[in-house]
């Protein structure tokens, strides 16, 4: 997310106040070496740690994914592009791909709740910031904790089949036993969880359009959903695009859940689940950096389809 | 100018790792014990309590001395991941699944030598490599069943099953004639599965690992590792383990055995007394909790195969291995924590725990693993690292238990087939 946003809406903001960065008292301009230092000054803190956390372990991973390393090692030994070919040619390993589609189903599930509740709270509904609370709140919980939780939500007998009972429903499916239901019930917790991000993005998106375009469709008759057809959507329709392949993303590198609640056993192993099994379980960790990497291009693609799809309207934004 | 920028931010990110990776202070490799050291602990349920009162007995008999803990949830994955830098405690446990015995010189300091040390302590080849000891046990275990005595009583089975098929027919007999679980696997936790491979040895003796090693096709009657496997599946596939496998919860199943609603779960004999802590607190008596062999009998007899627990060494890097080197010393020897564990003191002379009782009625004979030949140290690690068939860890039997309760296409024979092929294939990749 956060490679997407800067370029996007600095320039608008350097251009929209000039005055800003003018010195108040002109004699004194050269007293920290020079205006263009200063920039560079604020700068060093985040850029050292995006260098350090960010640039260097993804260079490191690219080095190790043409390496035998072990892990532990002290060597590593050369090996081109044998993990890369190793990858292409074991059809087991693009077969997790497939439990990823339901994280994908799921993650599109997500954003037409997300865009609904959004927009229903964003007209004047009763308890709204209450709603607004619950909807969000699970995405501060901790991903561990909320793993925990649904593991007696879903067991037999547990939570979830004590509230079908009371409604009637006795014959319930073992909901992580079954292979066939197992990532169904994990998509839906990863919904459950990510939700409320997506919630408070269109939210806050909605929120942005003037409330006199409301007013003018109202005099002109218009629905709540012709406004939702003909003024949320066309004002939210990028941060809609960017939620999609953000979605995308996320669901190709399913990871939390399924990997505190059943730690991808029973058929409900995920790519990212498989790197970290391969790096930590079985030591190969160059064989693990290759598979990583093939995620990242992966990734990457989708990211420039988005780009593609949907492009930066900077001229709408500077005006 | 922007050249001299550049250069200044890359100086600034330059001097902050320098920073970071900075600690100054002399070291203290023979001297007196005294100063601080950091113990890195897998036991993140004692760290606050028995392992605080360890600490301070130790403090008093060392003044001076100061010793702090750091436990870690995931110890072996964690740990193994410090290794890689010099920062790791000063004395701490050896994560024995991924560093294999040929590296221990690079992380570990040598303690003595093997010759001299196995005369006083249990499992030493356990931590030796090229006749030096670079860790010592912290506790050994002897591999059975635990089992709830009134349970099986119940189902009117007083003595231990002698073969795996008397094993099968008792724990239908549970199934039928009482309301437990007859067999409970863990499932979900995993380590309990792995922790079945330490039955390796029960029939084919103390040289099993390299027969497992040597052997092209190990899932087949009449190796140790079949009898593992085969045992496991037949006891899913007949439906007498728990329904729903994949919600398992090792605390409460604790509970469960001492309340008698499981029958049975294949153990170390370490669980023995967590167990029986469970049954005192369900408010039964602890001998509501029993400890069988496994039911392979040799010539007639049981017998146990007994390994140990985590090994405890010393940092090569510390800065005060004196002290580290005491701290592992007074553990060993005089902190009682074996005995605390009900477990087999790392001690030679002393005295064997009472919850192996069972065990010395039934005349149960015990085995303990050789040490892997030099130069074979990592073998066995290798070739299941390479065949992703991971023999001590739970991944496989996790996928044996689906396919044995039906979760998963194939049968017992088409997977021993495939996990035989895996084995074989990363057999004559690591012997290259």
């Amino acid at each position: 997310m956060t490679r997407l946003e800067p370029g996007a809406v600095a320039p608008g903001q350097a251009t929209s106040l000039p005055g800003a960065t003018k010195p108040l008292i002109p004699g004194k301009k050269r007293a920290f070496g020079g205006s263009r230092v200063t920039p560079w000054l604020f700068l060093a803190v985040p850029l050292a740690f995006l260098i350090v956390l960010t640039y260097v372990p993804v260079v490191n991973m690219l080095w190790y994914s043409v390496t035998d390393w072990d892990g532990l090692s002290p060597d590593k030994d050369f090996v081109g592009f044998d993990n890369f070919v190793r990858i292409f040619t074991t059809p087991a390993i693009f077969q997790v791909f497939f439990v990823s589609l339901y994280y994908l189903v799921g993650a599109i599930a997500q954003l037409v709740l997300a865009l609904y509740l959004a927009t229903l709270l964003s007209f004047k509904t009763r308890f709204s910031n209450l709603f607004k609370g619950i909807i969000f709140f699970p995405y501060l919980i901790n991903g561990v904790a909320i793993g925990l939780v649904f593991l007696y939500f879903f067991r037999p007998g547990g939570t979830l089949d004590a509230l079908l009972a009371v409604v009637g429903v006795q014959d319930t499916p073992q909901w992580l036993g079954d292979p066939g239901v197992v990532n169904v019930s994990l998509a839906a917790s990863s919904v459950w969880r990510y939700m409320g991000l997506n919630f408070v993005l269109f939210l806050g998106a909605i929120q942005s359009v003037p409330a006199e375009q409301y007013e003018a469709a109202d005099l002109d008759g218009a629905t709540s959903f012709d406004k939702f057809r003909y003024i949320i959507v066309p004002s939210i329709r990028r941060i809609l695009g960017l939620s999609f392949i953000l979605a995308i993303a996320g669901a190709l590198s399913a990871f939390e859940m399924p990997y505190v609640m059943t730690g991808g056993a029973n058929g409900s192993e995920t790519f990212v689940i498989q790197t970290v099994n391969t790096a930590f379980k079985f030591s190969k960790v160059g064989l693990a950096s290759a598979m990583a990497v093939v995620l990242l291009v992966i990734v990457l693609v989708i990211t420039g389809i988005q780009r593609w799809l949907f492009p930066d309207e900077k001229k709408e934004v500077a005006s | 100018m922007k050249k001299t920028v550049i250069a200044a931010t890359g100086g600034i990110v330059i001097a902050a790792l320098a920073l970071s990776g900075c600690s100054a202070g002399s070291s203290n490799d023979d001297g007196k014990p005294t100063g601080t050291i950091t113990v890195l602990t897998n036991r993140t349920d004692l760290v606050d309590t028995t392992f605080k009162d360890y600490a301070a007995q130790f403090e008093k008999k060392y003044p001076g001395t100061d010793v702090k803990f750091e436990a870690l949830t995931d110890y072996e994955g964690d740990a193994k991941i410090r290794l890689s830098s010099k920062d790791y405690g000063d004395a701490l446990l050896i994560p024995s699944s991924t560093v294999t015995k040929d590296k221990y010189s690079s992380y570990f300091e040598p303690l003595g030598k093997t010759s001299d040390l196995e005369k006083t302590y249990r499992f030493a080849g356990d931590g030796s490599y090229n006749g030096e000891v670079y860790g010592i046990s912290t506790f050994g275990s002897a591999m059975g069943i635990v089992i709830n005595k009134t349970v099986w009583k119940d189902a009117g089975i007083t003595t231990p099953p002698a073969t795996q098929d008397e094993y099968l027919a008792d724990l239908k007999a549970i199934k039928d004639k009482t309301d437990a679980i007859p067999y409970y696997t863990n499932y979900k936790d995993g380590w309990p599965l792995a922790g079945l491979e330490n039955a390796l040895g029960t029939t084919q003796g103390a040289d099993a690992r390299m027969k497992l090693a040597a052997d092209k096709s190990p899932w087949k009657a009449g190796s140790d590792q079949y009898n593992i496997d085969d045992m496991l599946f037949t006891t899913v596939s007949e439906g007498l383990s728990e329904p729903d496998p994949t919600t398992t919860n090792w605390e409460e199943s604790k509970d469960l055995l001492a309340q008698g609603k499981i029958g049975t779960m294949a153990l170390g004999s370490w669980a023995v007394s967590q167990m029986q802590d469970a049954a005192t607190k369900a408010g039964k008596s602890a001998d509501e909790i029993g400890f069988w062999p496994m039911p392979w009998q040799t010539d007639g007899k049981f017998t146990s195969v007994t390994t140990t627990d985590k090994l405890l060494a010393v940092n090569k890097n510390s800065k005060n291995k004196a002290t580290a080197k005491a701290w592992v010393n007074w553990f060993i020897n005089d902190s009682g924590y074996a005995k605390s564990q009900g477990a087999i003191s790392p001690v030679k002379s002393d005295p064997a725990p009472s919850t192996l009782k069972d065990f010395q009625d039934i005349g149960v004979e015990y085995v303990e693993l050789n040490p892997d030949p030099k130069g074979k140290e990592s073998l066995l690690t290798d070739i299941a690292n390479t065949s992703e068939v991971d023999i001590f860890g739970n991944t496989y039997r996790q996928k044996l238990i689906d396919v044995a309760r039906g979760a998963a296409a194939g049968t017992e024979g088409s997977y021993f087939a495939t996990l035989n092929k895996q084995w074989a294939a990363a057999k004559t990749q690591v012997d290259q």
